[in-house]
């Protein structure tokens, strides 16, 4: 019961996302051919409703469903770790047209071959942990 | 209603709407962050025996797992029950640009052509959906977050690491799209 919750808020993000055309590998093309202002406005909106919110939470204190005081957490500054990641995360969202919200999604709407994407993801992710001491952070 | 449900819907509709999940999250003490599970993905599969990054107890990012099998479930009731029947409104441009490739606008929300299992075999294929996710991976991981923990939660709450990564993101996306996609189309 205790993830409930949770797995309504997801049934709910999964339902955005498609209905949004967020999951679409044409729509990323048409975003970074500057073809429309579909997904600058869902990222632009989402994020002046999100700014706004945070700042309500952060003016009144609210606390969260176990009464702890909610915070965003803070990420260490660094440039290059964003930077160089940044870009690498970029590369994948082109190609696959997909970033991981949207890939779980697609799985949903019945493109099983994104699996490979996802398990590629994982790989990566992998890939990543084990060779992360190389990397400038 | 169901009118207003299959059709796709507008950005200043969905954008809002995403802003709410990432508020519901935050609410129930989490937050929003999906790549974050391809990490409690490899610590589940025993990655923490061999590489410390990994050893850590996901246990405590269940809800995570959870929140991603709704978006499954989600996705899976919008094809179902919302479908959109008419084809998705890419603007000709793109759809002109993407044809010079020689990749064809079929109307689906993704290409057909491109995002099935015969496809993978193909050198393009490996490139697109092997690489391509590696590299969502690989990048999200080393900076720290993807499109929903950078570019909404971290923007958000006004984070310069959020707005460096997404910076990041889009130097990324626009060499692919403009040099690469002409190389290997």
């Amino acid at each position: 019961m205790k993830y409930f919750k949770f797995l309504i808020t997801g049934v709910f993000f999964g339902i955005v996302m498609t209905k949004s055309e967020a999951i679409s590998w044409y729509r990323i093309q048409e975003m970074f051919r500057f073809d429309s202002f579909h997904m600058y406005g869902i990222i632009g909106s989402a994020l002046i409703t999100g700014i706004l919110f945070i700042q309500i939470i952060k003016f009144f204190n609210l606390k969260d469903i176990s009464g702890k005081k909610i915070e965003v957490k803070e990420k260490s500054f660094s440039i290059s770790r964003y930077l160089f990641g940044g870009i690498l995360f970029g590369f994948g969202w082109a190609l696959s047209g997909a970033c991981p919200g949207p890939m779980f999604t697609l799985i949903g709407n019945g493109y099983s071959v994104i699996l490979i994407v996802i398990i590629s993801a994982v790989f990566g992710t992998y890939v990543y942990g084990a060779t992360k001491k190389w990397l400038p952070h | 209603m169901i009118e207003l449900l299959i059709q796709p819907w507008p950005w200043y509709i969905s954008g809002p709407l995403i802003a709410i999940i990432m508020i519901l999250l935050l609410y129930f003490g989490g937050s929003f962050g999906v790549s974050s599970n391809l990490r409690s993905i490899c610590s589940i599969a025993g990655a923490g025996k061999k590489t410390p990054f990994f050893n850590y107890n996901w246990k405590d990012e269940i809800w995570n797992l959870i929140f991603i099998l709704g978006a499954v479930i989600g996705g899976f009731i919008s094809s179902i029950f919302f479908k959109n029947p008419n084809p998705i409104n890419i603007n000709i441009k793109t759809i002109n640009d993407l044809k010079a490739l020689g990749i064809s606008f079929d109307g689906n929300i993704i290409p057909h052509e491109i995002f099935n299992w015969e496809f993978l075999f193909s050198l393009q294929g490996f490139l697109i959906l092997i690489l391509g996710g590696f590299f969502v991976g690989f990048g999200s991981r080393w900076a720290g977050g993807c499109t929903s923990g950078h570019a909404i939660n971290g923007l958000s709450n006004l984070q310069i690491p959020s707005l460096i990564a997404v910076i990041g993101f889009f130097i990324g996306g626009l060499i692919v799209t403009y040099f690469i996609y002409p190389l290997i189309f």
